[in-house]
């Protein structure tokens, strides 16, 4: 891990880990013992074991200028280590929840083992850490790759999977303490949030920068699709946890949207994080390790383009198909319903578009039990 | 000026339905392109060989 970055990045590693450290003291000491102090003593935690991360390989040999001809796979495989742990805890706390929905009184008398918290830990420990830890490392595994270009530093991969992971666990530990902003996929509050928007952006930056050292002539879709996933989270995070904290040293704030604005936005927000993560970022997967893995390029290239302006376009809009019969406007329900039924057409274009690359190597998906799952997973 | 709710559903009606008009022909025009043929076949292609390390 540490044996990997240069001696500067080592020091900037050690600097976040310090500053990151501090400013867990600093909430820890502004919450006076309430779920904001903490939540301020987990992040010290993490900025203190990140430290000593740091410290326990400072002083080994710097990696020679050999690496550069080698895409970087260490945070890869971190990634999807921890990303597989995350999905150990999750479905375990899904599995929980189903026994709560058939015994609601399984509570323990304790508000933390309450359906209501132990939800949010399910559907955050899964789409966000389970599938965001995957996207997250798969797309620096396809970036590089599909642009014959290495990471452009060691440190950034590694700030965004750990800090990211920060922010997971804060969401998480935040539930069982009763902490939400009762928005359905964005339950965390504005200080978690805020610490997203970081290291979204360093991740946002650090696929541009990739990209701009590629090689190959055209960036390969997979990567659009990669970079829609980026680009619209941040968007949508951003505009739908607009909130005013009741003081720096509270986790509780206010939502800057009220009554139908309010519904509008989250369901704006939910059903594009939906789309965005589990969509778009799946297809980049597909459109890279399907055809990899079949030995086959993807049946029409141009139709996967297609497909993309269709899906980004018009998943967009249909956010408000979660408000039917709402005080929502009836024109705004009206037309996420229409756009609704329309991405029906590029959802089939992309389901087509895999099932057609796999024609003619259908012996493989009759051994291939990594295809096998591909090909379910397009049939869906 | 005011900026009512008539005025918004009027834009999102009238505009909006153009510029996604336009958009989808403009991705399909880009799309379809003859000699952008070439690119995107070199591109399908590529992925299928690419373990051999960043080009330099
Ligand atoms: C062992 C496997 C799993 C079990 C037992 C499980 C169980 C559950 C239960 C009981 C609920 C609550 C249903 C309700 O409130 O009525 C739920 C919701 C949910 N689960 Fe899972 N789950 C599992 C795996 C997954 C996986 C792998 C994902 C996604 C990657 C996932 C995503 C979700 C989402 C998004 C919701 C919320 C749905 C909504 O609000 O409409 N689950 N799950």
């Amino acid at each position: 891990m540490v044996a990997g970055l240069t001696k500067g990045e080592r020091q900037l590693a050690l600097l976040i880990s310090i500053a990151v450290a501090f400013i867990g003291l600093a909430m820890a000491g502004a919450g006076q013992g309430g779920a904001f102090g903490v939540h301020g003593f987990i992040v010290m935690a993490f900025g203190i074991g990140t430290i000593f991360v740091v410290i326990s390989g400072y002083f080994l040999p710097e990696p020679g200028d050999e690496r550069l001809a080698q895409y970087y796979d260490d945070p890869i495989k971190f990634g999807i280590v921890v990303s597989m742990v995350w999905a150990v805890f999750g479905m375990f706390i899904g599995d929980w929840v189903a026994w709560l929905l058939a015994y609601p009184e399984m509570t323990f008398d304790a508000g933390w083992a309450s359906f209501g918290r132990l939800r949010p830990v399910h559907t955050t420990a899964v789409i966000f850490g389970f599938v965001g830890n995957a996207l997250i490392a798969t797309s620096f595994q396809v970036v590089q790759r599909t642009s014959r270009a290495r990471l452009p530093d060691q440190l950034s991969p590694w700030f965004v999977l750990i800090g990211y992971n920060l922010f997971c666990v804060i969401a998480v530990s935040g539930y069982f303490m009763g902490l939400t902003q009762s928005k359905e996929y964005a339950e965390p509050e504005w200080y978690a949030d805020l610490w997203l928007v970081v290291v979204w952006v360093v991740y946002f930056l650090l696929y541009l920068r990739t990209l701009m050292r590629r090689r190959e002539p055209h960036i390969y879709v997979a990567n659009w699709y990669y970079l829609a996933f980026i680009l619209v989270v941040a968007i949508l995070h951003i505009v739908n946890n607009l909130a005013v904290p009741i003081s720096f040293g509270h986790a509780k704030s206010y939502s800057a949207f009220s009554g139908v604005q309010d519904a509008m936005t989250q369901w704006w927000y939910g059903h594009n994080a939906v789309a965005f993560f589990l969509t778009a970022g799946f297809l980049a997967m597909l459109y890279y390790y399907l055809p990899k893995r079949a030995g086959r390029p993807i049946y029409s290239y141009r139709m996967s383009i297609v497909g993309f302006w269709g899906i980004t376009f018009f998943y967009m809009w249909v956010g408000s198909h979660h408000l039917h019969y709402t005080a929502l406007p009836l024109w705004v329900q009206n037309l996420g319903m229409t756009f609704s039924l329309m991405l029906l057409v590029p959802s089939w274009i992309a389901a087509a578009n895999a099932l057609l690359t796999l024609n003619g190597a259908w012996h493989k998906v009759r051994t291939d039990a990594t295809l096998r799952f591909m090909m379910v997973a397009a049939v869906f | 000026m005011s900026f009512d709710h008539g005025m918004l559903v009027g834009f999102a009606k009238s505009y909006g339905l153009f510029y996604l008009l336009g958009l989808s022909v403009a991705v399909l025009i880009y799309t379809y392109w003859p000699s952008n043929r070439a690119r995107f076949d070199r591109a399908a292609k590529s992925v299928l060989n690419d373990e051999d390390g960043p080009w330099q």
